[in-house]
């Protein structure tokens, strides 16, 4: 049996009294590209940091690659989160920010020019962060979450911002993670990127999971309205079609 | 660790933000102070180790301010925090790198603060440095955890300073004292229980900060 990429149960997380995300519960297993669809403020930027264990949760439980999370010093060496901030230091160039990364996550430093070579930056790789466009920004920022090779890839909106050219280079680079075994989990608004890259799809309205579902057994137009019906009810319920929940 | 405060170092070093910011406030406090006394009157001399002090702080306080601005930006902190290294770690990183800064503003203070207040050249200034080391250290303990805590805060600038200055009252009280005698030229052994209480602080705050740092930058 494939193990357990992600195992969440009754997952919740408040702030200040306030409800982010309440008793999500979600199965992924390793190799798996699930897509987390939902209206701004659903709770997806807040799933995606407990499972990067940059969050704890309120309430549930978390199990990351078959083990519980513990500090999270272990689980996170074998996650990459792209996030619609870069985490990329200003004041430094695209290079110095990958190696110092590189060291960090104790992964060979030479990584880096090829991975900046991947993302169309060597011409842009030794200048300072501050002065790219916010385009070349997220392609540096996508080499610094796969510069350590993770097993796990976490992207929150990967797309956003991206011409063309860079989002067809996000594309073929999440491609070739998937190639290699690589589990993705991505919130995005953008059904058709999601319905491309992805074999599963959840919906998340008000901080609750409505739907879980295979995106063979449907179709984007049928997906749309799914979404459209589940996000403006908010019905707590899941889908008939709903998978591992 | 080597390659958090190498990190620190390598964008202070092109920013020179925090750098600057505290050898100016540390000038012009020292340049206002010595004037504030009668070149002539031996109150300037007793009043020396009061005005370094003084200096040391609230430039401190303005560099500690800065330390955590780079991670904000870009949310470079989160970033940090998914690296897998224990989160005590980056502490300690950023407490060596805060002492280092403030140690190397040091380097210039120190001279200027011997010349504006007329102090003989003598070997007390070895143990006005010592204790200079001993506080800044602190500082840097306490001043790194309220950094990170107060980073998120809206008046960040106003917060650190409340919550650091009142904490760091005994190192700075116990500072003044050793200064006043290293310049003296007298033995510190008479300040012995000071110079201790300087050293356990330091302690104290280090471990508590390796504990609690977590809890600070978690929201």
């Amino acid at each position: 049996m494939t193990a357990r990429v992600i195992e969440a149960r009754d997952l919740g997380r408040t702030f200040a009294g306030v409800t982010a995300l309440d008793g999500v519960t979600l199965e992924v297993r390793a190799g798996e590209s699930v897509a987390v669809f939902g209206p701004n403020g659903a709770g997806k930027t807040t799933l995606l940091r407990l499972l990067a264990t940059l969050l704890r949760p309120s309430h549930g439980t978390l199990r990351l690659f078959d083990q519980s999370v513990g500090d999270g010093a272990e689980a996170r060496r074998r996650i990459g989160f792209l996030s619609h901030q870069s985490f990329l230091y200003p004041d430094l160039t695209p290079l110095e920010n990958l190696e110092f990364y590189a060291e960090m996550y104790r992964t060979d430093a030479q990584r880096a020019h090829q991975l900046l070579d991947d993302v169309g930056l060597t011409g842009w790789a030794h200048r300072p962060v501050r002065t790219l466009s916010r385009g070349l920004e997220q392609r540096a920022a996508l080499a610094r979450a796969v510069l350590h090779d993770p097993d796990l890839l976490l992207l929150d909106e990967p797309f956003t911002g991206l011409d063309t050219a860079a989002a067809s280079t996000l594309m073929r680079m999440l491609r070739e993670a998937q190639a290699r075994g690589t589990t993705l989990l991505m919130t995005t608004h953008d059904m058709t990127r999601g319905f491309d890259l992805c074999e599963r799809a959840v919906i998340l309205t008000n901080g609750r999971l409505v739907w879980s579902g295979v995106l063979a057994e449907t179709s984007p137009d049928a997906l749309v309205h799914l979404y459209e019906a589940r996000t403006q009810r908010g019905s707590p319920t899941v889908g008939a079609s709903a998978a591992r929940l | 660790m080597l390659a958090l405060i190498r990190k620190d170092l390598q964008i202070e070093l092109r920013t020179k933000e925090a750098l600057a910011s505290l050898l100016l406030l540390a000038l012009l406090m020292l340049v206002v102070l010595s004037f504030a006394f009668d070149p002539t009157s031996a109150l300037r001399s007793e009043s020396a180790p009061g005005a370094l002090w003084v200096a040391v702080t609230f430039a401190g306080v303005s560099a500690l301010n800065r330390s955590f601005v780079a991670e904000r930006e870009n949310d470079c902190l989160q970033g940090l925090l998914l690296c897998p290294v224990d989160r005590g770690t980056i502490y300690l990183a950023k407490t060596i790198a805060n002492f280092l800064f403030m140690m190397a503003a040091q380097l210039v203070t120190v001279p200027i603060f011997v010349f504006f207040f007329n102090l003989p050249l003598s070997w007390g200034l070895v143990g006005v440095v010592a204790s200079l080391g001993l506080g800044v250290f602190g500082l840097s303990a306490v001043g790194t955890l309220f950094a990170a805590v107060s980073v998120r805060t809206r008046a960040r600038e106003i917060m650190l300073p409340l919550l650091l200055l009142p904490l760091i009252v005994p190192v700075f009280i116990a500072g003044v004292k050793v200064t006043a005698r290293a310049l003296a030229d007298k033995p510190l052994a008479d300040v012995a229980h000071w110079l201790h209480l300087m050293i356990g602080f330091d302690v104290v705050f280090l471990v508590v900060g390796w504990l609690v740092f977590e809890y600070a930058v978690e929201e």
